[in-house]
This record gives structure tokens, C-alpha cells and sequence, in this order.
């Protein structure tokens, strides 16, 4: 695969899914802090999302990165826009903005952002919905 | 290998009037928080506040800096 094939697919990924995650592993296994935690936003929520393993080829992250202007992972895409990565998308989470751009209700439970160190109250569904 | 002290510089020479604390999240000084109070973020969106403290690492974002996780405010509140 040649890196404009690469930019191609991911340009397409974003293009074609409302909501459309970059991480480091999956959300049922993901390989960094960062990503946990966005996924897990997005996972309280209850909202379909795509999300893409950005780990399997080094060139992924480059030429997200080039796409988005963004230069960590991960990267939440609504609607094709660039929302930010696990900061912006946790602080979004507390104060109900997430909630507001994806179109859907602020979740009952206290809006508090999970925290990998936090005991959830209850199970997370964790499921890759990467067709 | 950078240090937090580097980082605070760098952010509040880049952004004239800031201030900036940073902390080595890990102590192996590549995964960093930065909270940054300046000016310059008003009337930016979240995302470009961001994105301009990005701007100021570039590549070494990603790089020798793994993670860099930021906080932006405004003097006159946080947005």
C-alpha cells in the first residue's frame, strides 16, 4: 500500500462515518490511556462509532496526522470534523458539549469522565464496531 | 530528553504574556500536561487553542515528546 492509498482509506473512513475514532488498540482492547479513555467517553454514550487501529503500520499515524493537523492519537471525527483528541474530547464529556455534538442525551450518571484508575460502576460495553 | 522547566519556557516564550505549568506525567520525560493560561486563546475554539501550543513542538510531538496533554484558559475564564 502506498502512503496516498493510505491517506486515501483514511480520508474515506472519516468521510463515511459519523462518528469516526483513531486509537491505539480497539475499544474492547486498547493499547493506551488516551485512547481508553476516549473510547470509554464515546462507549458512555451509546453511540455507533467506527473506530481504526492506527498501531498495525507506522505509516497510518503519518499520514493521519498530515490529513488532520492533529499530532497525537487519539482522533475523534464527527460529521468529518476534527474534534480533538483525548483531552478536548474528555473535557466535552463533563460538560455535556460531547453529548451536544454527537446528538444524543447527556448520559444519567454523574457526567464525570471515566478514569483508568477509577473502579466503573458498572460494565463498560467495550465492542469494536469496526465492521 | 526534555524537561517539564523546557517545555513551561518554550510554551511562554512562544506565547508572550502566558504562563504555563507543566508536569512530567510519567518521570520519564516524554509524556507531559500542560496547563496554559494566555490571551491568546480568546475567541479560538478549543481545538485551535490546542493546536497552537501543538504548533509551538511541531514534530517533536509524537517524537521525543510521546504525549503531550494539554489544558487551555483564558486569563478571564476557561473555554
Amino acid at each position: 500500500m502506498t502512503n496516498q492509498e493510505i491517506r486515501d482509506f483514511l480520508q474515506n473512513a472519516i468521510d463515511e462515518n459519523h462518528v469516526m475514532l483513531f486509537m491505539k488498540g480497539t475499544p474492547d482492547a486498547p493499547r493506551c490511556g488516551f485512547s481508553m479513555r476516549t473510547s470509554a467517553a464515546l462507549n458512555a454514550m451509546g453511540v455507533q462509532y467506527a473506530a481504526m487501529d492506527i498501531l498495525p503500520d507506522p505509516r497510518i499515524r503519518e499520514e493521519l496526522s498530515a490529513l488532520s493537523g492533529w499530532p497525537t492519537i487519539p482522533q475523534l471525527f464527527i460529521d468529518k470534523k476534527l474534534i480533538g483528541g483525548c483531552d478536548i474530547v474528555l473535557e466535552m464529556y463533563e460538560s455535556g458539549e460531547l453529548a451536544q455534538a454527537l446528538g444524543v442525551e447527556q448520559p444519567e450518571e454523574e457526567p464525570r469522565a471515566p478514569e483508568a484508575s477509577a473502579p466503573q460502576s458498572g460494565p463498560v460495553g467495550l465492542e469494536n464496531r469496526l465492521s | 530528553m526534555p524537561t517539564p522547566e523546557e517545555l513551561k519556557t518554550r510554551i511562554e516564550s512562544a506565547l508572550p504574556g502566558s504562563t504555563a505549568s507543566v508536569e512530567d506525567l510519567t518521570g520519564g520525560g516524554d509524556h507531559f500536561r500542560a496547563e496554559v493560561i494566555s490571551d491568546r486563546f480568546e475567541g479560538l475554539s478549543r481545538i485551535e487553542q490546542h493546536q497552537l501550543v501543538y504548533g509551538i513542538f511541531g514534530d517533536e510531538v509524537g517524537g521525543p515528546i510521546h504525549a503531550l496533554s494539554i489544558k487551555t484558559s483564558t486569563p478571564g475564564g476557561t473555554r
